[in-house]
């Protein structure tokens, strides 16, 4: 099995250097053909994989494939945890990956026009694109794969470093540059914690291995640590883990990359910005979970930010008129629903919402890319409009996209989110009120943007200019074909998946969930099929918001701009000071431009300035070589050359000396 | 293979070679002009590395004592002996130099035209010294090379430094001398007491407190200096800037490395006792550094200055994995952690050495097209150097401790082991994680990205194969020891594990029992 699932990891990767390095031999056509084929076989092998789980009797791979040292004792491996978790995350990696490489050959097709002319940094960009997402996805499998601490920590960081390059990728482009730097750096911030959790795993479990790690755990629940007065060694691990998490998954106060992550290309806002690489940090805790569940403090933690993530970051939505820019904060929204599904130990939940979101998001970020195609790279929907009738396959599936994003009874996105605020309304942390109630006000927010930006694209008197739409025209096969690939699971896989995921306990041992933790019990115990589920849902809150949220965002956008085609600028207006808080997007940036960026910088210039200049260098350095000169001027008028001088000075010394003899 | 005396052979191979190369001059007719000079240099450069090779392969990991070991008389009048050892501490910095100084040989090939054969010289001179300071076991012979090793270096920056060289020169000869004549009387001390200038006697002499604390304060004036530790470090920017390429290669690869080498080699087995009765003043000049350099890092408008503070910074996390393990063994219910806190600092010298070498020859290679090394003076370089860019992201990702390359290991080590010794020397540690990225790659997106930043910018040519050649080599062993740290660590491993038993030993002459007890380091001809 370890030959199987290292050709899963490592297929991704020989297209990448075969795309990245022979860029010029191998020509458009072979870096596509080189990458797709890659992340193809791991595709299909990663649900074939996924298959035996669920049919056959696979069973839990857990070994090493080499040793990376062995230090003091430790040993660090590379190897492999392939379980029923990891298998439905590396089948929900693969084949979103798979789509989005497809759709990237027409996405990037005139990616020359996006460079200064003869620059030779855009030569072979589009071979370049392939071997950056082909090596994403290997980065993805090895963090989703891995077995211990540090290769999760490895994987983390590469794919946070494709990230990186993926969002300057124009890298001629201040805005794309001055993102990625961004990006990067925060995430670092999140890093911080995480290597600090993971060190203290490292003393105290003394092993990188998961299993090992996990079955010592029991032992440490009520150790307590002597730092800031005294903390649970699992509060202090769990949380410190966490920070990573909200780094990378982009939680609240952490959240700022994500957005202008959207300066990358369309093809890897979905593929990374939204179906994976963000959501690594929901499956570490869900991975982590036997430490989770030892530390009530750290959930309610992980619960709180996730809540206050879900819901006023799904606010900002409601303000941004760049396409991309509403689907990255209902991004942030969705990920701030998971996360306090995790809050709740509703583990299994956060994981199937993860998965669906996957597909559907990432649906609606290669709709969005499509619409932008389309539009000649105008990314603002005040002047789009009326696309349904040029673009019907992309219409439609963004549609499809937006009612499984706003929970539309029966789509894949109404299973999994349904069971995160069922599982809230039932958790007993501290916060679990609060938090149930923001997620369900949440979603009467997710239905009036999303709806917003669909009226505003699709419906409507079209608004662009008289070139743009007597070219508007539906993108090429390449482009729909995933649209379409990802429309079937967006509104299926949640029927299907629902009732092993969260009744029936099919992840089983990867996940481990305290009883008294258990808030999805509830839901197990009164499952009576998937019909009755809607039916139950259809009476609670969170569908009733969702409605009223559909229902108004139509009566605004639909019938409102049609009668009043400023409507949108007007009520913006009309929001006055609420407006500019949620365009000011809280006032995060400035906060962090102007204290850290700009606080950093100048205790830089203090201790550069006063420490190593003056004090150091002026005063202690040339300081005391300009006192041995200023001595040794002055020493030197005593060596006068004159007889008499010297002769003087014996005298004076020869007296001076009998006296001090005659004396004492 | 064992019984060849290898260690004599690096050391005095290059040494020749570069009287040789220095002999072979810089005449200009045809038949042996400059062009043949270079290449003698390049083959003893090559050849020293071969011949550096059996020390690796031959060496036998699972031994902690030296190896290779080579005992003549030199003068013996005064017990001066021609002795030489390696273990697993000096041999893989040995390699490391024989590796790096093939690249300076290449670096200098097009751009040097003043003397080119007095450049090679001072280059492989400096080589087989170097060697001899980390393989010399009689201190009259280490402090011979050690003061030996000052001179080609003066020669280079000297001869062709920038234009403020005499003083960064003037400036970099005293702060280093200054700090070993300290050494060298802490040396001649320590023969008065045990009558021999072997160090490894120096290792199993039991000293006072007094002494071991005025010795270690010796010996931490020389090598302070050296590493550069805060606060003495504000001759490495000034040198580094006035220094050629090929000389803060050097610089930064290998010489910085003496400094923490003779920490290992001198302060913590023969004054182990001061070492931890002054373990919070070395921590706290090493968390400074990580923290305070860091910040003055960001700040640098001069590449070279900001790759030298860098260097500082990451110096701090070898230091502070040094000197953490006295916190270790203060604490009983923590048995592991002092053994990867010294690896961690040994990987971080070797990586940095890869690192910041290569960063330098990549300020190299674009100073000796446009000669500025002003971040300002360049922007968008990616539009017309693209090989050139890749490079310079791959590096500055090194330097900024990417899982995969051999940043990383270093630094996982230090943090792992300071979070045993304390949470809060984890937690300044850990801050590197966010400084040095940020004033890498802000340096990266300012000289790399963007839109092509003037017109000279527009005219440079991306890298030759010289270059390439340089920076390729460099990024492989990155990668390979990012990857595969394993048997970097297996070599040192018995090594140190050996160096942190000897040190948890007091030295005191109450403890003398004890001391008889001591393991003893067995000598493998």
């Amino acid at each position: 099995m370890a030959f199987l699932y290292l050709l899963i990891v490592l297929a991704p990767l020989a297209g990448a250097i075969g795309a990245g390095f022979f860029s010029a031999r191998l020509g458009r056509v072979g870096a596509h053909r080189m990458t797709i084929l890659g992340v193809g076989i791991s595709c299909a092998l990663s649900l074939a994989v996924l298959a035996g789980f669920i049919w056959g009797d696979l069973k839990v791979f857990n070994d090493s494939i080499y040793t990376w040292m062995i230090a003091d004792g430790i040993r660090f491996e590379i190897g492999f945890l392939v379980d029923r978790l990891t298998a439905l995350m590396m089948a929900t990696v693969t084949f979103v990956s798979f789509m989005v490489h497809i759709y990237t050959i027409g996405y990037m097709a005139d990616d020359e026009h996006n460079w200064p002319q003869g620059s030779l940094a855009g030569k072979h960009s589009y071979q370049r694109f392939f071997s950056y997402i082909s090596l994403f996805t290997f980065s993805m499998l090895m963090l989703v794969m891995s077995n211990n601490f540090i290769q999760l920590f490895f994987g983390w960081e590469a794919v946070g470093l494709v990230s990186y390059l993926l969002i300057g990728f124009w890298a001629t482009r201040e805005s794309a540059v001055y993102a990625n730097l961004k990006a990067f750096l925060v995430n670092r911030v999140g890093d911080f914690g995480f290597i600090l959790g993971i060190a203290a795993v490292g003393m105290y479990f003394n092993s990188m291995n998961y299993s090992e790690v996990f079955a010592q755990a029991p032992q440490f629940a009520d150790t307590q640590v002597a730092i800031l007065g005294g903390v649970s060694l699992m509060t202090l691990i769990c949380i410190l883990l966490f920070i990573g998490a909200m780094g990378k998954s982009a939680q609240v106060p952490l959240h700022v990359w994500l957005p202008d992550s959207m300066e990358g290309p369309t093809p890897i806002s979905a593929l990374i910005h939204a179906a994976t690489m963000v959501t690594a940090g929901i499956f570490m805790v869900a991975r982590m979970s036997p430490l989770y569940e030892l530390s009530t403090t750290a959930l309610s933690f992980v619960l709180i930010i996730g809540a206050v993530t879900a819901f006023f970051m799904g606010l900002i939505g409601l303000v941004q008129n760049d396409i991309k820019r509403v689907v990255a904060y209902s991004t942030l929204s969705q990920l701030g629903y998971m996360v306090a599904a995790l809050g709740a130990s509703a583990y299994a939940a956060g994981i199937f919402h993860l998965m669906t979101h996957a597909f559907f998001k990432a649906l609606l970020f290669l709709a969005a890319g499509s619409v932008i195609i389309a539009m000649h790279h105008d990314q603002d929907i005040r002047n789009m409009g009326g696309l349904w009738k040029k673009m019907p396959i992309t219409w439609l599936t963004a549609l499809v996209g937006s009612l499984a994003l706003i929970a539309f009874p029966g789509f894949s996105g109404f299973f999994s989110k349904d069971a995160i605020i069922e599982a809230v309304g039932h958790s007993q942390v501290f916060g679990a009120h609060f938090a149930w109630i923001l997620l369900t006000v949440g979603a009467l927010v997710t239905a009036l943007y999303s709806f917003r930006m669909y009226y505003l694209v699709f419906h409507g008197k079209p608004r662009m200019d008289e070139h743009t739409r007597s070219h508007l025209h539906e993108t090429p096969w390449v482009v729909t074909g995933p649209l379409i690939a990802l429309a079937i699971p967006s509104i299926f896989i949640g029927w299907f998946t629902v009732e092993p995921l969260l009744v029936s306990n099919w992840l089983g041992d990867a996940i481990h969930v305290a009883h008294e933790h258990d808030s999805l019990h509830a839901l197990a115990e009164h499952w009576h099929g998937q019909m009755a589920f809607i039916e139950h849902g259809m009476h609670g809150w969170p569908f009733l918001l969702a409605m009223s949220g559909l229902g108004l965002a139509t009566l605004i956008w639909w019938f409102g701009v049609k009668l009043m085609p400023n409507l949108d600028a007007l009520l913006q207006r009309a929001g006055g000071p609420l407006t500019r808080i949620l365009q000011d997007k809280y006032g995060f940036d400035d906060f962090n431009q102007r204290v850290f960026a700009g606080g950093g910088l100048g205790l830089g210039r203090l201790f550069w300035n006063a420490g190593d200049q003056v004090l150091i260098d002026g005063a202690v350095v040339n300081g005391s070589a300009r006192s041995v000169g200023r001595l040794a001027g002055q020493v030197r008028w005593l060596q006068s050359g004159l007889l008499y001088h010297y002769a003087m000075a014996m005298i004076v010394g020869l007296v001076g000396l009998l006296t001090l003899y005659v004396v004492f | 293979m064992i019984d060849f005396p290898w260690l004599t052979l690096t050391i005095w191979l290059p040494i020749f070679g570069g009287i040789g190369v220095l002999v072979s001059g810089d005449k200009t007719d045809r038949k042996s002009g400059p062009e043949f000079t270079k290449r003698l240099a390049l083959g003893v450069a090559v050849a020293t590395f071969l011949v550096s090779l059996p020390l690796w392969f031959g060496f036998d990991a699972s031994q902690a004592g030296m190896q290779f070991v080579e005992h003549a008389p030199w003068v013996p009048s005064f017990d001066v002996y021609y002795f030489l050892g390696v273990d697993g501490i000096s041999m893989p910095l040995i390699i490391l130099t024989t590796f790096i100084t093939i690249f300076v040989v290449v670096a200098g090939w097009d751009v040097i035209s003043y003397r080119p054969s007095l450049y090679m010289a001072a280059f492989l001179i400096m080589e087989g010294v170097m060697v001899g300071v980390f393989s010399a076991l009689d201190a009259i012979l280490f402090y011979v090379f050690w003061e030996a090793m000052l001179i080609p270096m003066f020669i280079v920056i000297g001869i062709w430094g920038g234009p403020n060289r005499v003083y960064a020169t003037i400036k970099f000869f005293l702060y280093t001398f200054f700090g070993s004549v300290f050494m060298l009387v802490a040396l001649i001390y320590m023969y008065f007491q045990s009558g021999s200038f072997s160090i490894l006697d120096y290792h199993a002499l039991a000293l006072g407190m007094k002494a071991q604390i005025l010795i270690f304060i010796a010996f931490l004036l020389a090598f302070a200096v050296k590493v550069p530790m805060f606060p003495v470090h504000t001759w490495l920017p000034d040198a580094h800037v006035e220094a050629p390429t090929g000389g803060s290669v050097i610089l930064a690869a290998i010489m910085l490395k003496i400094g923490g080498y003779g920490f290992l080699r001198f302060s913590l087995p023969i004054t182990p006792d001061a070492s931890a009765a002054l373990d919070g003043l070395m921590i706290a000049l090493s968390l400074i550094a990580i923290v305070y350099i860091g910040f003055v890092a960001l700040v640098q408008k001069d590449m070279k200055k900001l790759i030298a503070y860098s260097s500082i910074a990451h110096m701090g996390f070898v230091t502070l994995g040094f000197f953490l393990v006295f916190s270790i063994f203060r604490q009983p219910e923590v048995s592991t952690g002092a053994v990867m806190g010294i690896e961690g600092g040994m990987v971080q010298m070797i990586s940095h050495g890869f690192i910041s070498g290569a960063l330098f020859l990549c300020v190299g290679v674009l100073y000796d097209r446009l000669h500025s090394r002003e971040i300002a003076d360049y922007g968008g370089v990616i539009n017309v150097m693209p090989w050139f860019g890749g490079f310079v992201v791959f590096f500055a990702m090194a330097n900024a401790g990417l899982p995969g390359t051999s940043g990383f290991v270093g630094e996982l080590m230090v943090i792992l082991a300071s979070f045993r010794a304390d949470f809060w020397y984890a937690f300044l540690a850990a801050t590197t994680l966010i400084l040095a990225a940020a004033f890498t790659l802000w340096m990266v997106k300012r000289v790399i990205f963007g839109e092509v930043g003037n017109d000279r910018v527009a005219g440079l040519k991306d890298l030759n194969r010289r270059e390439t050649f340089n920076l390729g080599m460099l990024a492989a062993a990155v990668l390979a020891i990012g990857l595969w740290p394993k048997p970097l660590i297996d070599v040192m491993e018995p090594t140190i594990e050996n160096l942190v038993a000897q040190i948890q030993i007091s030295k005191l002459p109450g403890n003398d029992p004890a001391l008889a007890n001591q393991p003893e380091v067995p000598l493998k001809p």
